[in-house]
């Protein structure tokens, strides 16, 4: 063996024994500080863990962009319509005086929301963008009583790593972590651009989350849950968007 | 390993890092380009600014059917629906495209790679050397046998050009379609124009990106197909050159 093959062996052990350890550590501090998404495994899900663990340590504490109200959009998209079924209808035909946002899980004391007790709650209102992972988008002034208020309501347990919410739709439901749940952007929505949501936006009540795509702003919501284990909800990818094939983050 | 492999190593028209981050890079381009089209059918309609959807008149559309019913393309049909694992697989492409990236830009920077093997020298960038260059190409010569082991100067200024203008712009208005990374980095945003702006910059640049890929197989075609992947994949340029 000459020595250049020698020498470029020793390099290559060294390398690799370097890479090997370091993805030992990186592994483990990635855990600590969680870094890894519920829906890491699978032939994604290391390009899925980079995205998530990247973002998460770049946009911890950033802000959505706010714009100023002549950039809101004269056309917003709904993407759908109301619920159809008739348990959604009763509730809209009583103008939603029965509609419940209920809270449990980890938290101190579990508690039901009426809208007006939500909006006795101080008021946020922004004006931010709302894009959807098919490439369209608008702008609206989204109003409502920011998630982190609530939460603050019913006591969360120091444990808790995720809140996760359910529509009045049984397939859609997804969950966020503790940094966008606490984020003083994410929103339990009520109005928009000055009135009411409405029913096609969501209304009476959707999660806004402006620091992800459109899909993690699941409309109707009637249910949120704290937790520190996403493997009992759904399918364990904290979210029914990677059943249906999506990421579970979408901060991208 | 015997000593015969070392002149081979040696006298490499390509160096190792060189050949092995090429071959990422094509699969991630493809990987790329593929679930690109799949993500893009699902709204074929570009805007300019922060927001534009299906209710907004497009800066233009793209006269295709889409994969989403909620797009007025005037198509009756809607094609299938692939946008989930294409999301997944564009971005996982995308980090390793951009890692494979930095390692061959501090391996290029470095080893004298780009010095050496891309940025023209001075005789190369005169007028005359230029339009020599320009003549050959519009009369279809084929390179001589030393063009095997340099690249002439179109061939530098134009891989120049895809490394450090179309790379870095197709990843940068990548990421300012991100929310997050609009939270950020709101400079980076509104430098482009807003985000539709940005995504419509993304679609344009993809597509020199693209044009630069059939520009670059059809040269290898022309040049000689066999002999040029055998120095992208081996390393040895040609047989009666070998050890010069």
């Amino acid at each position: 063996m000459s020595n250049f093959s020698r020498r470029k062996l020793i390099a290559t052990g060294l390398a690799a024994t370097a890479g090997a350890s370091g993805m030992a550590v990186a592994h483990r501090l990635a855990r600590r500080y969680g870094l890894i998404p519920p829906d890491h495994g699978g032939i994604y899900g290391a390009g899925e863990t980079l995205t998530y663990a990247a973002q998460r340590i770049l946009t911890r504490h950033s802000l959505a962009r706010e714009f100023p109200p002549s950039q809101i959009s004269k056309t917003p998209f709904p993407n759908g319509e109301a619920p159809k079924d008739e348990a959604f209808k009763r509730l809209q035909a009583g103008g939603f005086a029965d509609w419940r946002l209920a809270v449990d899980g980890m938290v101190a004391r579990p508690a039901s929301f009426s809208l007006a007790e939500l909006k006795s709650y101080a008021s946020r209102s922004q004006i931010t963008h709302l894009a959807c992972e098919e490439g369209w988008s608008f702008i609206a002034e989204w109003t409502g009583v920011p998630l982190s208020r609530v939460l603050d309501a019913v006591g969360i347990l120091p444990q808790a790593r995720y809140v996760v919410y359910f529509s009045i739709q049984p397939d859609w439901w997804d969950s966020v972590d503790m940094a966008d749940a606490l984020h003083p952007q994410t929103m339990v929505t009520y109005g928009m651009n000055g009135g009411e949501l409405p029913a096609g936006h969501g209304g009476p009540l959707r999660l806004r989350v402006p620091r992800q795509l459109g899909y993690k702003n699941v409309k109707y919501i009637t249910r949120l849950t704290v937790t520190d284990n996403l493997s009992r909800f759904g399918k364990g990818f904290g979210s029914a968007s990677p059943e249906a094939g999506y990421a579970w983050y979408a901060g991208i | 390993m015997g000593d015969s492999a070392f002149p081979a190593t040696v006298n490499a028209r390509h160096s190792a890092l060189v050949r092995v981050t090429h071959w990422i890079t094509t699969l991630c381009f493809i990987a790329l380009l593929v679930t690109g089209v799949e993500i893009l059918i699902s709204h074929p309609r570009f805007y300019w600014g922060e927001a534009g959807n299906a209710l907004t008149p497009p800066l233009f559309k793209l006269p295709i059917p889409a994969s989403r019913s909620s797009v007025p393309t005037g198509y009756g049909y809607v094609l299938p629906d692939q946008n989930g694992w294409s999301r997944y697989l564009h971005f996982q492409s995308a980090w390793a495209a951009v890692l494979t990236g930095l390692l061959y830009l501090i391996f290029g920077l470095f080893s004298g790679h780009f010095r050496k093997n891309l940025l023209p020298g001075q005789a190369g960038l005169s007028w005359r050397a230029f339009s020599t260059e320009i003549a050959n190409h519009l009369r279809f010569r084929r390179p001589s046998e030393a063009e095997a082991w340099s690249y002439n100067v179109l061939q530098r200024l134009t891989y120049l050009f895809v490394i450090f203008v179309l790379f870095p712009l197709v990843i940068w208005t990548g990421l300012a379609m991100s929310p997050a990374i609009a939270a950020v980095f709101p400079a980076a945003v509104a430098v482009l124009g807003g985000q539709q702006s940005a995504r419509t910059m993304h679609f344009f640049v993809s597509i020199f990106l693209l044009l630069f890929l059939a520009v670059h197989v059809v040269m290898i075609c022309v040049a000689g197909f066999r002999k040029r992947m055998r120095a992208m994949i081996t390393g040895r340029a040609g047989t009666h050159m070998e050890g010069t």
